[in-house]
């Protein structure tokens, strides 16, 4: 590795590091999305009036970039229903009234895995997304074809977020969890390495780490600068492995697989049990909420039902995320639900609702200077406005990982990741005009 | 749950960078130049200054409820290029001149293109050359008035007089407000390093170039060299005003280039032109051709090289 790349330093808030998780108590009931991964939504498998246990399949993924949907609490399906989804779409919804009881479906038992593709229909089987955001099917990227070599598997425990701490509890609590998944990756899918990143914030997580991967062979704990974005996929494995992933590319181009810790925690309570993706644990967290805490939460519980559980607010929250500040989404009421990979919810009162005004860029460079991928918001954005497509596409923008430390820096408060985004979506739809285009 | 919640596109955190914060940081950084600057020439300097700063804010104020624009000058981007072009002057100069140069300044090189961040060369600087060539017989410190502003060294250096490197060091010499006293002004560049408002590359690469030319063309005379690097306007025009971010490359490299160019320039001008002093211009110069330098010193992009 030649250098390391850029970033910003953002201030840690881990108020709730250390914060064993506690079991939210079984909510009146959870509205569970069908499309809480990227791909194609899940078809719902229930209708209204079945009684559900927890594990039981509700919806059944479509096609091989989707991914199953699981009860999450025990009780009766009440409403099949469209819910504005937090991208803003309309998606469909499977509201289950809960019994109170949290009963474990017959249905759940530890899976069979003696071959590579046993151990993909089970990671399949479990519902597995990714967990650090993305919600991308864990199933997908594990599924090499047989002349790949999985060089590195790289496991994502960088949390390079301000206030999260969701990732690094898990690996203190589940390490056990997690070395039955690595022991079954390395079986089956023939990992010659495992690397574990870790920011050097987390001594707790790095001991835990460092404890299992002594217990094993091919599993190394490597420490990271605390510097945002550590945790992106392409900055994490070049500062684990010095690989570059070029532009427009899959790890798996460069033989790495990267998965976030807490993916594979769950994965290893899936093999171990039998138990699918249906609780994330979820910190809450942000200067509204009262008491900051670690949460196991049903997926599908409403955000008020786990703030309730918090204590409440202690001022009216006015922004409240889906993740962390830099790369969270701001959703827009409180009876959103918890989200396969909702690693933190936070609530914020008005004082940080709302960023300083925009001013005029003064070109210090900051965005430039910042960028862990040497791109240039400014240029983008002036290109941008000008309407000039192809130098915006020139310059980089598809690049972008959208981390935000251009935005982050800037003194000028401009809008500068959000213009790579609108950029970004018009090269897209440029694209998919032009392709119709041709098809005519 | 009365009141709606904000939605917005992330990030949901922002540094506490700000404008003014940066503006404020170059305002601190210039105060010990200030001050070496009335200590040696006397309240007047303080006088010339203060009017530089009045009718620069005032300036950018009125311009704006005439252009009917927000309001600007709470950034005190104005209030640096008043007290940079004031820093420029002789203290002698008349007031009258003060306040033409600050106009100039602010309107014709900032406000027209755009206010804040839009011009396209320095607006202190420019405010400066302007001056220099308008008032040639008066505003420039080559042409003394009186015995307190004096010539800049420059001219006697040239002369091949011999000044001492102490008075040249504390300031004690003839010349424009704030660029006399190099114990100041360099106090003022630490505490911009500390503050990570400025990068090293542009003021020590800029100083560097003209130290190095100066050495060649003295025949190795490292007294002259040094001299040619404490006297004139080198040291403020490197720290203060070559580092204007609007008007200087973003990256590192980029910056490099522009210093040395600077460097040549004023070295150029310095020996064979017809002015004594030549940063000025060297700036204005490279402020010019700044857009073409940052396009040929753009970051590498990350596995840019599509697959």
């Amino acid at each position: 590795m030649a250098f390391s790349l850029r970033g910003v330093i953002t201030p840690h808030r881990k108020n709730t590091a250390n914060m064993s998780p506690q079991n939210l108590p079984a909510p009146a009931s959870v509205t569970i999305p069908m499309s809480m991964h990227i791909g194609k939504p899940a078809q719902v498998c229930v209708n209204v009036g079945d009684i559900v246990k927890i594990g039981d399949k509700i919806g059944a993924a479509d096609g091989f970039v989707s991914s199953d949907i699981f009860a999450s609490v025990s009780g009766k399906v009440s409403k099949i229903s469209e819910i504005l989804l937090s991208n803003g779409s309309l998606g469909q919804a499977v509201v289950i009234e809960s019994d109170g009881q949290m009963a474990v479906s017959e249905t759940v038992s530890a899976p069979v895995v003696n071959s590579k593709e046993e151990f993909i229909s089970a990671v399949r089987a479990s519902g597995l997304v990714g967990l650090g955001g993305a919600g991308f099917p864990t199933h997908v990227k594990f599924s090499v074809n047989d002349d790949v070599t999985i060089e590195e598997l790289i496991i994502n425990g960088a949390e390079c977020e301000p206030y999260i701490t969701s990732d690094s509890v898990i690996m203190v609590e589940h390490a056990d969890e997690i070395k039955t998944a690595i022991e079954a990756a390395q079986k089956f899918l023939g990992v010659k390495k495992v690397i574990i990143g870790i920011e050097k914030n987390k001594p707790e997580a790095i001991a835990s780490m460092r404890q299992m991967a002594s217990e094993m062979s091919g599993v190394e704990v490597k420490v990271l600068k605390s510097l945002y974005p550590q945790g992106g996929e392409k900055v994490l494995i070049y500062h684990t492995t010095g690989k570059v992933v070029k532009m427009g590319a899959l790890p798996i181009s460069v033989g790495c697989v990267v998965c976030n810790s807490t993916t594979m925690a769950t994965l290893g309570a899936y093999l171990k049990t039998g138990m699918p993706l249906v609780s994330k644990c979820v910190t809450v967290d942000g200067s509204a909420v009262s008491e900051p805490k670690n949460a196991i939460v049903p997926i599908g519980t409403a955000l008020s039902d786990v703030f309730e559980f918090c204590g409440g607010f202690k001022e009216e929250p006015r922004k409240v995320l889906y993740g962390g500040p830099m790369m969270g989404i701001s959703v827009p009421s409180v009876d959103a639900p918890i989200l396969k990979n909702t690693n933190a919810i936070l609530a914020f009162g008005k004082k940080e609702a709302v960023l300083p005004k925009t001013t005029s860029c003064i070109r210090c460079g900051g965005c430039v200077n910042h960028c862990p991928f040497g791109i240039n918001p400014y240029a983008i954005a002036n290109a941008f406005k000008v309407g000039d497509l192809d130098e915006v596409d020139r310059l980089g923008v598809n690049l972008c990982m959208e981390c935000g430390c251009c935005s982050y820096i800037c003194p000028a408060n401009r809008p500068l990741v959000q213009t790579n985004r609108l950029g970004k979506a018009a090269l897209r739809e440029r694209a998919a005009k032009e392709k119709k285009e041709e098809k005519k | 749950m009365s009141e709606q919640l904000y939605i917005a596109s992330s990030p949901h955190i922002s540094s506490k960078n700000s404008t003014q914060r940066i503006m404020l940081d170059v305002i601190i950084a210039l105060i010990p130049a200030l001050i070496a600057g009335t200590i040696i020439f006397g309240a007047k300097a303080l006088l010339v200054v203060g009017v530089c700063i009045a009718a620069a804010v005032a300036s950018e104020a009125i311009f704006n409820i005439i252009v009917k624009k927000e309001q600007t000058i709470s950034d005190l981007s104005a209030i640096v290029t008043g007290l940079l072009l004031g820093l420029n002057l002789p203290a002698n100069t008349p007031l009258w001149q003060a306040v033409i140069g600050s106009i100039f300044a602010i309107i014709v090189v900032k406000c027209v293109f755009g206010g804040i961040g839009k011009n396209i060369v320095n607006p202190a600087i420019t405010g400066r050359v302007f001056m220099t060539i308008a008032f040639a017989s008066l505003a420039t410190p080559a042409f003394p008035i009186d015995s307190t502003a004096g010539a800049t060294p420059l001219v006697g250096l040239m002369e091949g007089e011999n000044l001492s490197l102490i008075d040249l060091f504390l300031g004690n010499h003839g010349g424009s407000i704030g660029e006399t006293c190099s114990l100041a002004l360099i106090i003022g560049a630490i505490y911009l390093l500390c503050r990570r408002v400025i990068t090293w590359h542009l003021p020590v690469v800029f100083v560097a170039t003209v130290f190095v030319l100066s050495l060649f063309y003295g025949d190795m005379n490292l007294g002259f060299a040094l001299s040619q690097v404490l006297s004139g306007g080198l040291l403020i025009g490197a720290i203060f005003m070559a580092t204007d971010y609007v008007t200087s490359p973003a990256t590192g490299w980029g910056k490099v280039i522009f210093a040395v160019g600077a460097g040549a320039i004023t070295c150029l001008i310095r020996f064979w032109g017809n002015y004594p002093e030549g940063v000025s211009f060297a700036i204005l110069l490279m402020n010019i051709v700044d857009p073409y330098i940052d396009k040929w010193t753009t970051r590498k992009l990350f596995g840019g090289d599509k697959k």
